[in-house]
């Protein structure tokens, strides 16, 4: 059996002692006897380090790792720079709890304060949090935030990533609160409706900036009609994207929120990801979540320190706007090492290649026969084709240990990162090619 | 520390990318990025060296004692992170095909599996990703529920004021009416109180049990009952679960729904601050409303988080599950009590216990006597206690103990480690009665003295900007 309790049995005993008792069970005496757990748990012995590591080794030997992934939707599959891997490993990040007690947290709350710092860059806004759940809830936060007493209701774009919806729903569903899908036309968010939609009472608009289909949306355009409509307006960015493309706060938003995933985490079967939450300097009071702030100490000296906790949970109990407390530091601290490792040109690089592979990628295989792009328009690194025999395709695919695009609503979503070599789409397409000639 | 910013040269970068290997793509025009962020420009030497620098200023749970109360800071093994790091797990997508990510599920079933056994639940989901978003999760249970059989009159949680802030936080989350009863002298929960609120506006109760004060509640099952019998369910915050798992469960008495921190009780590391993984279990009768992903499983259910939650955390939890076994999980649990009762025995005599009792896995001590005669405070202890390398027990919490250090020990330390620990308290106790004023500018040798928290908070700076 594995255990972590470092005392022997005789301190055990000792240590029973000097607490006046005679056995462990003395310990248990407020717990009532006929609910006291009378038999063992019906779990496997303990083992040995050894042991449990053959266990999950065999596990994960049931799971395919593929050669290449050519499969986006909501978690991407971008390099990983190898000192990513190695930094969130060293063990004070690690085993750290929240930085509390700032004289001995100054790493950590620096990291992320750098982090915060980093996203603002990012989003173009005045002020980030220090990380909520994942992109998903980032949106849901987001649309409670901008609720208040007159406006209740959230519009979010039908173009946007299911489970983003869902999520917004979910959320809403808890406050009793409406949210209604602005419908998409031709593959994004149909302007005309959306407009037909704002009323006052109308709290905030959610759109999903590229969206699930991997399209631009003309995000730039809906900014002036949330906002004569008294709303805000919250845009779920990817950023990648955000290194090439135009800043949110640019395109007139409110609140920026997205998965922080592609910054350096694994795609882990979903999780842990990073949702980052960034916005005006207007609306910073009602952000929800950590927030690092710059002070000095008794000394004069330049720290650190959670700040602004007058908004949170454990001073306002339920006046506040959010249960969220702690949440992925260590993912945001990833985040941060990934930034700094790629620096502005290579976040750059990692975009521009993500972008070229994906269009590359759909210019051949629309080439082939039956093939076609459902959706027109500027896309980032997603695109949704027709194509016959898709379950054929994939299988094709699979079978050569490639995982190719997500099959959805009768087409397939394919995405491209920098990751994938010119001769894997090559090949990617003549292994389509056969199974369509 | 300098920030990386001010570390940061233009022109110096890490070589990672190839070149492009395919034609660029140029942006529409009025989706260019205008001006470039101002990210770090470093060689990777730089940047080793800098988040090396950081991490020497971060305490951990490898670097000394972490009695942090309600917070469970027990040793995370290693070997849990080797096998969350195996590509056959890290590398997988969310939205592979069924056939290629059997070993994810096998994952998932064995730990949900061994968690409902240990809660006594039916059923669980591993979609909230912390303790707090699992309270969510849990209390959306509670209102599914009561919605499906349209009992539209339940507005109303009861929540002790003994309990944590998050408690009323995610009640009002979920759209309910939050009513605090006040807890017995003994920090458990008040019958006449509860019995006072109980009606049939009433959807449930949030508990956490051993509570806050590290007392096990021996009136639990008449609690469950009266919540049951006025048609309300229970909830059970495992934010304590580390000190009974094994021993009683949950579901024996007579909650409905649970939320385990995987993060506290089943060793999985904090990581400053997160991730964490907050399961939900839940009785069979409330799993048709668990969360569920629209994009991986079905629409139709609600979803409190993209795709099915923090994975990598649960492989970690189920590595110290399949550690632990049958006989190690109440052995953990017996042992984190032993330790927390014989710390608090050897410090008593200096700082009081506010409840003067066997406790479980953590226990307050009551400084305001101490404070009287002494003028020092809580908070000046946990200062100095930064002097002496240990990370300071959580502080003025619960709110119903003025003047509160609350400590939890864990099971993972040793009985060297408590006897130095109390010998530190005794040496401060003392100090205390002799120096007060140097407590009140404790610490004194870390790596800063005492931070200016409201000039913080009146002008805010929440990120770096260039001179």
């Amino acid at each position: 059996m594995g255990s972590y309790v470092p005392s022997t049995r005789e301190q055990r005993q000792e240590m029973l002692e000097a607490v006046g008792l005679k056995s462990f069970k003395d310990l248990y005496r407020d717990v009532p006897e006929s609910m006291y757990l009378d038999r063992p748990l019906d779990l496997p012995e303990g083992k040995s380090e050894l042991e449990v590591s053959r266990v999950l080794n065999a596990m994960a030997r049931r799971n395919r790792v593929y050669d290449a992934i050519l499969r986006g939707a909501g978690a991407y599959d971008h390099y990983i720079p190898s000192i990513v891997k190695y930094i969130p490993a060293k063990e004070e990040f690690l085993t750290a709890y929240t930085p509390y007690q700032a004289e001995m947290s100054q790493g950590v709350l620096q990291s992320i304060f750098e982090y915060q710092t980093e996203i603002c860059e990012l989003t173009g806004m005045d002020v980030s949090n220090a990380s909520v759940y994942d992109g998903a809830t980032a949106a849901a936060e987001a649309a409670a935030m901008a609720r208040d007493r007159k406006r209740r209701v959230t519009l979010v774009s039908g173009a946007a990533h299911p489970d983003v919806i869902n999520t917004i729903r979910t959320y809403a569903y808890g406050t009793n609160d409406e949210v209604k899908i602005v419908p998409a036309k031709d593959g994004k968010t149909d302007m005309d409706a959306l407009r037909a939609m704002l009323s006052p009472e109308v709290s905030a608009v959610y759109v999903q900036q590229p969206n699930f289909f991997g399209l631009f949306e003309e995000a730039e355009a809906m900014a002036a009609p949330v906002h004569e409509a008294g709303a805000l307006y919250i845009l779920g960015v990817n950023p990648i994207a955000l290194g090439i493309m135009k800043t949110p706060r640019d395109m007139g938003a409110d609140i920026a929120v997205g998965e922080g995933q592609p910054l350096g985490l694994p795609l882990g079967f979903g999780g842990p990801y990073l949702g980052f939450m960034a916005t005006t300097a207007k609306l910073m009071r009602k952000l929800p979540g950590r927030i690092v702030g710059e002070t000095t100490d008794d000394a004069g000296n330049r720290a650190y320190v959670l700040s602004l906790q007058a908004r949170e949970q454990h001073i306002r109990r339920e006046k506040a706007g959010s249960n969220i407390c702690s949440n992925e530091a260590l993912c945001a601290l990833t985040a941060g090492v990934y930034l700094a490792a790629m620096g502005p040109e290579g976040l750059k690089e990692a975009a521009e290649a993500s972008m070229a592979k994906a269009h590359y990628l759909c210019r051949e295989l629309i080439k082939l026969p039956g093939v076609k792009l459902r959706y027109e328009g500027p896309f980032f690194h997603e695109f949704l084709l027709d194509m016959p025999k898709a379950e054929e395709v994939l299988a094709a695919l699979d079978e050569k240990n490639i995982l190719g695009g997500l099959p959805y609503e009768g087409g397939v979503l394919w995405c491209a990162t920098e990751k994938v070599a010119k001769e894997t789409l090559d090949a990617v397409v003549a292994i389509v090619k056969g199974v369509l000639a | 520390m300098k920030l990386i910013f001010e570390k940061s040269v233009p022109g110096r970068r890490c070589a990672i990318l190839p070149a492009c290997d395919v034609e660029k793509v140029a942006l529409p025009a009025g989706l260019k990025r205008e001006t470039a962020p101002l990210l770090p420009e470093m060689s990777e030497t730089d940047v080793s060296r800098h988040y090396t620098e950081l991490n020497q200023h971060v305490h951990g749970v490898n670097c000394g004692f972490y009695p942090l109360g309600s917070c469970t800071m027990k040793y995370n093994p290693r070997i849990d992170e080797e096998m969350a790091a195996l590509p056959g797990f890290a590398s997988v997508h969310p939205l592979a095909p069924r056939a290629a990510v059997a070993g994810c599920e096998e994952v998932l079933d064995t730990a949900r599996k061994y968690l409902c056994e240990i809660t006594g639940m039916d059923d669980m989901t591993f979609q909230p990703a912390a303790g707090a978003h699992g309270e969510f999760t849990g209390v959306l249970l509670i209102k599914q529920y009561h919605d499906s059989r349209n009992d539209k009159a339940r507005t109303k949680i009861i929540v002790p004021d003994s309990a944590h802030g998050t408690n009323p936080a995610t009640a009002a989350m979920c759209g309910y009416q939050v009513v605090n009863i006040p807890s017995a002298p003994d920090g458990c929960v008040d019958l006449a109180a509860l019995k006072a609120v109980l009606g049939e506006d009433t959807a449930g109760l949030m508990l956490t049990n051993p509570n806050t004060v590290g007392i096990f509640d021996e009136n639990i099952l008449e609690i469950t009952r009266l919540v049951h019998e006025a048609g309300g369910l229970c909830y059970y915050d495992g934010a304590n679960l580390n000190a009974v798992m094994g021993v009683v469960r949950p579901g024996d008495m007579g909650f409905d729904c649970v939320h385990l921190n995987l993060h506290k009780t089943f060793a999985t590391p904090h990581g400053g601050g997160g991730p964490g993984a907050g399961a939900v279990g839940c009785k069979a009768f409330l799993a048709p409303f668990l969360p569920h992903s629209a994009l991986m499983e079905e629409a139709g259910h609600v979803q409190v988080r993209g795709f099915r939650g923090n994975f990598l955390v649960v492989v970690r939890a189920l590595a110290y599950l399949l550690t632990l076994g049958r006989e190690g999980i109440p052995e953990a649990a017996r042992n984190a009590v032993l330790n927390a009762n014989y710390l608090m025995a050897k410090i008593k005599g200096t700082f009081a216990p506010a409840f003067d009792r066997i406790c479980m896995h953590e226990f307050v001590l009551d400084l305001s006597e101490y404070k009287k005669a002494t003028g020092v405070s809580a908070l000046d202890v946990a200062k100095s206690l930064i002097d002496y390398g240990m990370h300071p027990p959580t502080m003025y919490f619960p709110l119903i103990v003025h003047e509160a250090l609350m400590l939890e020990p864990t099971e993972t330390e040793s009985k060297e480690t408590l006897d130095w620990a109390a010998e530190v308290f005794r040496a401060l106790y003392e100090l205390g009665y002799k120096d007060p004023a140097f407590m009140h500018a404790a610490p004194h040798n870390a790596q800063i003295g005492r931070p200016d928290e409201v000039k913080a908070a009146r002008n805010p700076i929440v990120r770096y900007t260039k001179a």
